[in-house]
């Protein structure tokens, strides 16, 4: 094997790694109570997206894959947490979720389920002929899309429900890097800003909540209250 | 033929004589980690030899299983030892009777006599930390299950010394997600089943809170430092199955010669040194969960070894 190859297969298995980790620390965020730790787990999960964005830069050398993990890396590990802490007062990150609508185990046997029937899922798509990347990125992007879709069903407050939503597009977005590597950087740069503005309402949003009621468990949010004539 | 039977045998010296090391360097680091000064590292050989020279005291309403627990307990990580790569990277005289899952079966067969003796005595506390050894273990086996079968799966054999080849031959091989994530599910297996912390305290006293360790509270002189040493030779194994089949089969000796496994024994130790250095951070770091805890911990630990399976299956 010449030096070149050796190198791709190992970037490969980097990038394979990555995946994993990735997909990992989704479960650390359907698993953890704190709020705080599901932050942190969101953390991780970013960076192993700018980190797998940049590997799969490095091979067939591409500037725009690696500005893409540049964009990821500075917008979701760093300006995102900082945003949602200056919004949303520390009370809430110590707060521990005790009731989540299933306990933990049976959450992640179902996220468990959910990943293997995301290979499935993809199995049809990757038989359309796509390259070696796609086949670990887009399996791991579509079980992180089903479990960020299923914090948001499970948890009821409202940092981790956001969080679950970030996890939803941070799925996309690691799908995305390997079957359209060319997609424009300027709408990477339009994404981010939009994610950007989604995290700055909800957190506004939040911070409302929480100033009124006292509580940020939206899951107890169930029916409108009609405002009283003053 | 007779090199390896020698070598077999220095092999099962080899862990008989480091096992109580281990156990006191890791005490005595925590110690230090935690600004204590903390017993000397050889302080399990002198508990061990002051048991040994105490007179033995055994209820008579115990039965037969109460007096050869202590011996099944020391000797089936004998026998392991003899089956699995410690010192060499190629298979010893005794390596032909049994693979890793035999290897896993004589490691329950000496805990499940130990839960049994626990039972026998009718101490109040000794059926309690059995049932609660059984729910841990039976939350770790099939994480246990899942890891070997991933392990041969990908090497396509159950038999050590030639999954420990797999990883490094190409080196790429070493940071396939399988492994990574199968090393990172057994580390956390280690856990719960050697005692440590996340899972159970080592070093409490307090019998109410205790796992693993109120199954020898009724053992006294030979007996009981017979159940000490087969524990610590237990954790021994267990670490070495971890470094020598599941990371990388590096530092071991190559082919049959005295000088190489001289060499080896030391880099061995080098190794479980830099294991003992992560597990002093993990307990350090980490509290005790509460019992009902447990079962997500091992829940997580089952979920990253299927996204090994998931990651082998589905990526090939």
């Amino acid at each position: 094997m010449t030096y070149s190859a050796q190198s791709a297969t190992i970037l490969t298995q980097l990038n394979a790694l990555a995946g994993a980790f990735f997909l990992l620390s989704t479960f650390g965020m359907v698993a953890t109570r704190q709020v705080q730790g599901c932050l942190r787990f969101f953390i991780l999960q970013s960076l192993f997206l700018a980190s797998s964005a940049v590997l799969l830069g490095l091979h067939p050398l591409s500037w725009h894959l690696i500005g893409v993990g540049i964009i990821n890396f500075i917008n979701k590990p760093i300006i995102i947490p900082w945003l949602l802490r200056r919004t949303i007062s520390e009370e809430v990150y110590k707060r521990r979720e005790i009731t989540q609508a299933l306990n933990i185990p049976i959450s992640l046997l179902i996220a468990l389920g959910l990943t293997i029937s995301a290979y499935y899922l993809a199995a049809p798509l990757l038989q359309v002929g796509a390259g070696l990347p796609a086949l670990v990125n887009l399996p791991i992007g579509v079980a992180t899309l089903l479990l960020g879709a299923y914090i948001l069903t499970v948890r009821r407050e409202a940092v981790p429900q956001l969080l679950g939503l970030l996890a939803m597009e941070n799925g996309a977005f690691f799908a995305s890097i390997a079957i359209a590597p060319e997609l424009h950087l300027f709408v990477e740069l339009v994404v981010a800003f939009d994610v950007l503005i989604a995290v700055f309402v909800i957190g506004v949003l939040t911070r409302a909540i929480h100033e009124n009621i006292g509580t940020t468990n939206v899951g107890a949010l169930a029916t409108l209250k009609e405002e009283s004539t003053r | 033929m007779f090199a390896r039977i020698v070598f077999n045998i220095v092999q099962v010296i080899v862990v008989m004589l480091f096992a109580p090391l281990l156990a006191g360097t890791v005490s005595r680091l925590k110690e230090i980690v935690q600004s204590k000064h903390g017993p000397s590292i050889f302080q399990p050989y002198r508990d061990i030899w002051k048991l040994f020279h105490k007179r033995e005291y055994i209820s008579e309403q115990s039965s037969w299983v109460f007096r050869f627990t202590p011996i099944i307990v020391f000797v089936t990580p004998i026998f392991v030892a003899l089956l699995i790569p410690v010192l060499t990277s190629y298979p010893l005289f005794f390596a032909f009777m049994g693979d890793m899952l035999g290897g896993g079966f004589i490691l329950a067969l000496g805990g499940f006599f130990a839960t049994l003796a626990a039972v026998d005595t009718g101490n109040p506390y000794g059926p309690m930390g059995a049932s609660r050894t059984r729910l841990v273990g039976f939350l770790a086996e099939p994480v246990f299950m899942i890891v070997f079968f991933t392990v041969s799966f990908v090497a396509g054999s159950t038999i050590p010394y030639i999954v420990q080849q797999r990883w490094v031959n190409p080196i790429s091989n070493f940071f396939e997600p399988t492994h990574i994530l199968v090393m990172l599910a057994f580390y956390m297996l280690i856990l719960a089943e050697g005692g440590r912390i996340p899972v159970d305290n080592p070093s409490g006293h307090f019998e109410l809170a205790m796992i693993d360790e109120s199954k020898g509270l009724e053992y006294s002189g030979s007996g009981a430092a017979l159940m000490k040493w087969g524990g610590e030779m237990k954790f021994f194994v267990l670490i070495c199955i971890f470094l020598n089949v599941l990371v990388a089969p590096w530092g071991l000796a190559r082919t049959i010669s005295i000088r190489e496994l001289a060499i080896a024994i030391p880099l061995v130790l080098a190794k479980v040194f830099l294991f003992v250095l992560t597990l002093v951070a993990v307990e350090c770091s980490l509290a005790k969960l509460r019992l009902f805890r447990i079962s997500e911990f091992l829940g997580a630990a089952f979920v990253i070894s299927v996204a090994a399976m998931i990651a082998w299956v589905f990526a090939v």
